[in-house]
């Protein structure tokens, strides 16, 4: 009990406080390696939760993919981020007045609000007994919801389609690798010579 | 639960097939195989519909894919409906698109997809398949916006629909998920359940259910949700216009209807001022804003708004008899539409697209059946009688009065008296004005949708009992007895 309370404790907080270090860096590359190192953190949490399997994706996905991805943005495309943040107390007014609107609007439509009584008993979907959780999420995903995981894929195909579609142009004088020719290539289509050594061809 | 029912969804699971082997075609053959896969989509359409009509809904809707998917007659009524106005406008895409130098082997396989999404739409039966559905449909119609990606018109089009259209995806999803916080259910059977009680529904749920119909009203552009449509329009080329006004518009007015009438049947009271509210600036800004333009697409857009607005006047009555009334209006709005779109695509001045009304001065004289032709579908869409049009009209209208919704019926009617007034001056340009160039020859291709349109228009009314029964048995079955 206590190794988990403690490590809950070392996660939470270095999770804040990796979390506020994202904001304040000045160096956008030290911001995006703090970010990795909240994912971390997260995915320790949910380790803690009972849920391995998110913490698995959150650190395949977000840390593996995502976080790599904006490395390389960061590091290969030359953003003046001082630059970006002009105008940042000009505007802090106006944001601090849309937000706490917003967060007015929250209060408000959560200290009213009441749950239908037959809400219980249609949300309730525990976790199934002496499944992990990878294995649970997959029997609803592919047996249940399998309408839907597979209506999304044609979604994904439309994706891929459009971005052909409005992008893809056919330049000409472009090299290609043409790999079935590269295959085909064998010994009589060379032309092997001997250089004898120090009189060069 | 545990039940897939497949056949159910046959036609669905044949337009998605089907689509992937086109691509396949497609990518294999190149753009030159464009007429060959649209000819291909329009026939898988085709089995589409008769797979549709072979699927036993008279009795109870089938349930299929453990219930997330539901096949009622309102769903057959409303498909079969989006299918052939899909049919037309691939049709309608052909020659235009090999003259304009947009002959891509994607276009009308995309269209397909979007069918596809349409198909999803009007099948949803719980919130999840519903945004899936409507994302399937709406990414692939983005694209056929901005499919002519050299011209800017056309690319500001697709990427103005892109922005709006994500925004308003955003505003259905956080409402849908806050109806899922306040019920605890995204089941259309559930919900149903869950609200039939007379408790008072809690505020969350409100909330939920107003950005839920901000969100579709966004997808039917209903005013307030209008703003893109006029730009779409005059800027999505042609027949990817017509393509817009008809289909997805049916098979979005018949996803807004499913939800509101069987989801949230509980709460009609609260929905109902918000269609009240919807429709009644949507027949007014259609009648109004549509007197100044000048581009015949933009008026187009101007009208599909008020159109929408009087289909809503059915919903907002929240009976039965008022859903047969949309579903009618809706099959009659759609040859309208269809028809419209084919004189707009015929307004070709040696070789070159004009779309100004002046442009159509003297249609009378140069092409007289043209002129004729479009005279008559404009004359319907101002609901003068003995044109299909004013039936319509007529049956929307009377299902708002037996509901004691006088205000909505008499501004419905003023408005439709406004929209008479451009209706008719196009009709004037054409007759009356002298002539400027006349237009090029009609595409044969194009004769056969002006042809079938005028047919609905004129002799549509010999069959508007059985048209109205199978609206009327259509909308029964959202109601549970």
């Amino acid at each position: 009990m206590i190794v988990q309370a403690l490590s809950f404790y070392v996660f939470a907080a270095v999770l804040i406080v990796s979390g506020v270090l994202v904001v304040a860096n000045r160096n956008p590359v030290y911001s995006v390696l703090f970010l990795i190192l909240t994912f971390f953190n997260a995915a320790g949490l949910f380790v803690l939760l009972g849920a391995e399997f998110l913490a698995m994706m959150l650190v395949v996905v977000y840390v593996g993919a995502v976080a790599v991805l904006f490395l390389f943005v960061v590091m290969m495309l030359d953003i003046n981020f001082a630059e970006l943040r002009q105008g940042f107390v000009r505007y802090a007014g106006i944001g601090a007045v849309v937000g706490i609107v917003l967060v007015a609007e929250i209060i408000f439509v959560v200290s009213s609000g009441a749950m239908s009584p037959a809400a219980g008993a249609l949300g309730g979907s525990p976790m199934p007994a002496g499944v992990t959780n990878t294995e649970a999420l997959g029997n609803i995903l592919y047996t249940d919801y399998f309408y839907l995981f597979q209506a999304a894929g044609v979604v994904l195909l439309i994706a891929m389609i459009g971005a052909i579609v409005l992008t893809h142009r056919e330049r000409e004088g472009v090299r290609r690798q043409r790999i079935a020719a590269q295959l085909a290539r064998d010994r009589r289509s060379v032309e092997i010579k001997k250089v004898p050594t120090g009189t060069g061809i | 639960m545990a039940e897939l029912n497949l056949h159910a969804a046959l036609p669905e699971i044949w337009v998605a097939v089907s689509a992937m082997v086109l691509l396949l075609v497609g990518a294999y053959t190149g753009d030159r195989a464009m007429r060959l896969i649209g000819l291909l989509s329009m026939l898988v359409m085709g089995v589409a519909i008769v797979a549709m009509l072979g699927i036993d809904v008279s009795t109870v809707p089938q349930l299929a894919f453990n219930g997330h998917f539901i096949v009622d007659r309102f769903a057959v009524f409303a498909k079969v409906l989006a299918l052939i106005a899909a049919m037309a406008s691939v049709w309608m895409s052909f020659s235009y698109a090999e003259r304009e130098g947009m002959a891509r082997f994607e276009l009308p396989l995309l269209m397909l997809l979007a069918t596809l999404g349409m198909m999803l739409m009007i099948s949803a039966n719980d919130l999840i398949s519903l945004y899936v559905g409507l994302e399937l449909q709406s990414l692939a119609l983005y694209v056929t916006a901005a499919i002519r990606r050299d011209t800017v018109k056309s690319t500001e089009a697709g990427l103005k629909y892109f922005v709006l259209g994500a925004l308003s995806s955003g505003m259905l999803l956080y409402g849908a998920s806050m109806i899922y916080g306040f019920v605890g259910t995204v089941s259309f059977a559930g919900l149903s359940t869950a609200l039939s009680g007379a408790t008072e529904p809690s505020l969350g749920l409100i909330v939920g259910l107003v950005f839920l119909c901000a969100g579709l009203a966004f997808k039917i552009s209903a005013v307030p949700f209008h703003m893109w449509t006029p730009d779409v329009y005059e800027g999505a080329p042609t027949p990817i216009t017509a393509f817009f006004s008809a289909a997805p518009k049916v098979a979005a007015i018949a996803l807004f209807t499913r939800v509101l009438v069987d989801a949230f049947g509980g709460l009609t009271p609260q929905w109902q001022q918000i269609i009240f509210a919807v429709s009644v600036a949507s027949m007014l800004l259609g009648a109004f804003a549509a007197i100044g333009q000048r581009n015949i697409k933009r008026l187009m857009a101007y009208s599909s708004i008020g159109n929408i607005g009087y289909a809503l006047v059915g919903l907002a009555a929240g009976t039965p008899q008022g859903v047969s009334g949309l579903l009618f209006y809706m099959a009659v709005y759609v040859p309208m539409t269809l028809g419209s779109f084919a004189v707009i695509l015929a307004m070709r001045q040696k070789g070159q697209m004009v779309e100004e009304i002046a442009d159509l001065s003297g249609l009378a004289k140069s092409q007289p059946w043209l002129a004729h032709i479009f005279a008559a579908i404009l004359f319907s869409m101002a609901g003068i009688p003995p044109l299909v049009g004013f039936f319509g009209k007529w049956m929307v209208f009377a299902a708002a009065v037996n509901q004691g919704l006088y205000v909505l019926a008499v501004i419905g009617v003023v408005a439709s008296v406004v929209s008479a007034y451009y209706y008719v001056r196009v009709i004037k340009v054409m007759y009356f004005d002298e002539a400027v160039t006349a237009f090029d020859r009609v595409d044969g291709s194009l004769k056969l949708v002006l042809a079938s349109s005028l047919a609905v228009v004129v002799i549509g009314i010999l069959f508007i009992n059985p048209l109205q029964n199978s609206a009327i048995a259509a909308a029964a079955s959202l109601f549970p007895e």
